[in-house]
């Protein structure tokens, strides 16, 4: 068989994607897929088609995550779970330098988990100060990862995170290393979650350009459609067929049914069985033109400042970095971790936090997300993966959120 | 790092004894922590002890007695840096349970012989009687934190020991969030991090070890909890552990208890 072109279609049995996770698994890569663990449906590796959430969905709501089986559901109709792609780009902690004091001078190592490279810096006696020199590319000495079953938004949250970490002149090697290796097979929706409101940002529930391979799941089969170079590589592995003209129309039309239900429930309310809206309509100006609105205070006093919903958001990009030494003093690292605006020590500085109270931190999150980031990344943060309103604790929904400010102000 | 190495002193007041042997357990640690401090008084790790004043005194236990009460302000006044360390030197530990009970009547039940037992009817943080410079919090202290307050008193750094949520050392690690996906009431969202979330890891709730975080917000959390799950005993029962007489924690436990719908009298 020869190689499969980029936007050709392949239809492949169900069980046949064992093949995928296998041929895979033989390039090299470290399989990721969706899978029940603790109650949730997490990303971890994946050796088999057994593992997968067949014929389960997921209830969502503020607040709110159940699993449940379901005798409708095929074998990707719950959504997105606890993770995105972000850990697989931006770990949640890593070690950027590792710094050994060798009598001499500092041996600096830049690493991920093994080092990779040494150098050994003199050390300057004379003003006693250490001459550090940075390594130019940092080795990530990780496998390639290979995540099945990406989501719309996702795959749309992955290029907003692009453009933060390789947009401009300054790139985040470490980024992106583990960006250039990674290989997505997505998923296009057929259901969504209450919680979901990707169509508000056009960022679903189809997926857009970007994955590998992209998955649309008919009742009896699965169309596989190639997207780049390196999908068509692992496609031709596949022992699949090319499908009719209808079935690829039966494919794309489950896709837009859901995308036609989900504008038909335009509302913010949080009611279970009504999905959300984000009304995006002049939002930037609807924001930070009301940054004194009542309602900032009356989300204050129900938001815990726990951070939850900027770790699970896949745009969320605030990381904070740390030199730690041990007890000798003679071994220090410095370590990278996620933070987030809703921490006293994200905002600290030598006059105090900027953002000294809860009230401050939930508008710096909201505006940030929906406003300022339009004028620092020419696009919204969000894309309506609904995880901060799930994963928050007491429910807070920002849909809900952003309806309510400057409601007075800009009713036009 | 010889002559000059500073002193420390570890002090022991009304708590468990945990947060010392937190200290002890820091065994591979242990020989490097002497090569840097000269471990001047330390009556549960060894016989000698040094005369002060230290430059580092360590305290663990709170203030239950008008002996406790004097103690502290002469260990005060002869440590450099007072740092107090777990829930009972921080907070008043569980042993503030007392504060808003009837003291006799607990000697009563307790002891065979009450008559001898003089005690004070609260049991209150350090920082209520002397001023501290730094408090560890836990139930008890946790190991990794200690070291790195070390090391940063060494350094002479200001401590880098987190003030926020325990959440968000569940999301570091990936743990999925057992309040939820199990509708498990947790104090996570309202206490500090530093036990790096091994409840939830577990599938267990937080317990609010470390006491309240920066910002916290238990009213709202118990607001939520109430409206969703209508018996607030689980959240009471929470508030009132180790960390019971830290304000925000006390608050919101007597605000459940006394609020006039749902079963949550006689919660402790
Ligand atoms: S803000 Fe919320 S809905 Fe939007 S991308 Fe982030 S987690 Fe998803
Ligand atoms: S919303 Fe907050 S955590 Fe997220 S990127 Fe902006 S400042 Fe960082
Ligand atoms: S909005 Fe929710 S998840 Fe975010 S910080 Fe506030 S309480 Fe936590
Ligand atoms: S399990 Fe508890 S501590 Fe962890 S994220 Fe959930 S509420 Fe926070």
């Amino acid at each position: 068989m020869s190689t499969p072109g980029i936007g050709t279609w392949l239809k492949l049995e169900k069980p046949k994607l064992q093949q995928l996770i296998d041929a895979l698994r033989d390039s090299g890569y470290r399989v990721v897929g969706p899978q029940v663990q603790d109650e949730a449906i997490v990303l971890s590796d994946l050796g088999s088609v057994e593992q997968l959430p067949i014929g389960m969905i997921d209830e969502q709501d503020g607040g709110y995550y159940r699993l449940r089986a379901d005798e409708e559901a095929g074998w990707f109709d719950f959504v997105v779970g606890p993770q995105s792609l972000k850990p697989f780009v931006l770990p949640p902690r890593e070690t950027l330098l590792s710094l050994q004091n060798t009598g001499t001078g500092w041996q600096v190592r830049t690493c991920h988990k093994t080092p990779s490279r040494e150098q050994h810096i003199r050390a300057s006696e004379a003003e006693g100060q250490v001459l550090l020199q940075a390594s130019k590319t940092p080795e990530v000495d990780e496998p390639p990862v290979a995540v099945l079953g990406v989501r719309g938004c996702d795959l749309n949250a992955l290029a907003i995170m692009d453009r933060v970490f390789l947009g401009g002149p300054y790139v985040d090697p470490r980024y992106q290393r583990r960006r250039e290796s990674l290989f997505l097979v997505g998923v296009h929706c057929r259901r969504a979650a209450p919680t979901c409101f990707c169509h508000s940002l056009h960022s679903g529930p189809a997926l857009p350009a970007g994955f590998d391979l992209g998955l649309s799941e008919l009742d009896e089969c699965f169309l596989v459609e190639v997207g780049s170079q390196a999908g068509a590589r692992i496609a031709e592995q596949l022992d699949g067929e090319p499908p009719g003209h209808r079935e690829i129309a039966r494919a794309r039309a489950a896709t837009r049914a859901l995308e036609q239900r989900m504008k038909a429930r335009k509302s913010a309310t949080r009611s279970i069985d009504q999905g959300r809206w984000l009304d995006t309509h002049n939002i930037r100006q609807r924001l930070l033109g009301n940054l004194e609105d009542p309602r900032w205070d009356e989300v204050a006093e129900r938001c815990l400042a726990c951070a939850n919903c900027t770790m699970v958001c896949p745009t969320c990009f605030c990381t904070t970095v740390e030199e730690v030494a041990d007890l000798s003093g003679e071994n220090v690292q410095r370590q990278r971790r996620w933070e987030s605006c809703f921490t006293w020590e994200h905002s600290y500085t030598a006059a105090g936090p900027v953002h000294p109270d809860t009230k401050s931190r939930y508008r710096q999150w909201l505006t940030h997300k929906l406003a300022s980031w339009i004028d620092q990344f020419d696009t919204s943060g969000c894309v309506g993966c609904g995880r901060c309103i799930t994963w928050c604790p007491v429910g807070i929904d920002l849909t809900e959120e952003a309806a309510a400010i400057g409601k007075e102000s800009t009713h036009v | 790092m010889t002559a000059q190495r500073p002193t420390l002193a570890v002090f022991k007041l009304a708590s468990c004894d945990g947060c010392q042997l937190t200290i002890l357990d820091c065994e591979r640690e242990l020989l490097a922590i002497a090569e840097r401090i000269e471990i001047a008084y330390f009556l549960e790790a060894r016989t000698r002890t040094l005369e002060g004043p230290y430059d580092i005194g360590l305290v663990e236990g709170s203030i239950t007695t008008e002996h406790d009460a004097e103690r502290i302000r002469q260990i005060r006044s002869r440590c450099k840096t007072l740092i107090t360390i777990g829930a009972c030197a921080t907070a008043g530990g569980i042993q503030s349970l007392r504060n808003w009970a009837d003291v006799d009547e607990f000697v009563r039940q307790v002891y065979a012989s009450p008559q001898y037992i003089q005690t004070l009817a609260t049991s209150t943080p350090v920082s209520d009687h002397v001023p501290v410079d730094f408090e560890l919090r836990g139930c008890p202290i946790d190991k990794k934190q200690l070291l790195m307050l070390i090391v940063d008193l060494l350094a002479g750094k200001q401590p880098r020991i987190p003030r926020y949520s325990v959440c968000i050392e569940c999301k570091l690690r990936h743990t999925v969030c057992v309040a939820v996906a199990r509708g498990v009431a947790c104090l996570g969202p309202v206490t500090q991090a530093g036990c790096d979330a091994i409840c939830p890891a577990y599938a267990r709730e937080c317990f609010g070890c470390h006491g309240p975080k920066e910002s916290a917000n238990p009213l709202s959390l118990a607001e939520h909890y109430r409206e969703r799950h209508h018996d607030p005993r689980p959240l009471v029962h929470l508030l009132s552990n180790f960390n019971a007489a830290a304000p925000e924690f006390r608050q919101t436990a007597a605000r459940l208890q006394s609020a006039p719908s749902g079963p949550a009298q006689g919660a402790n």
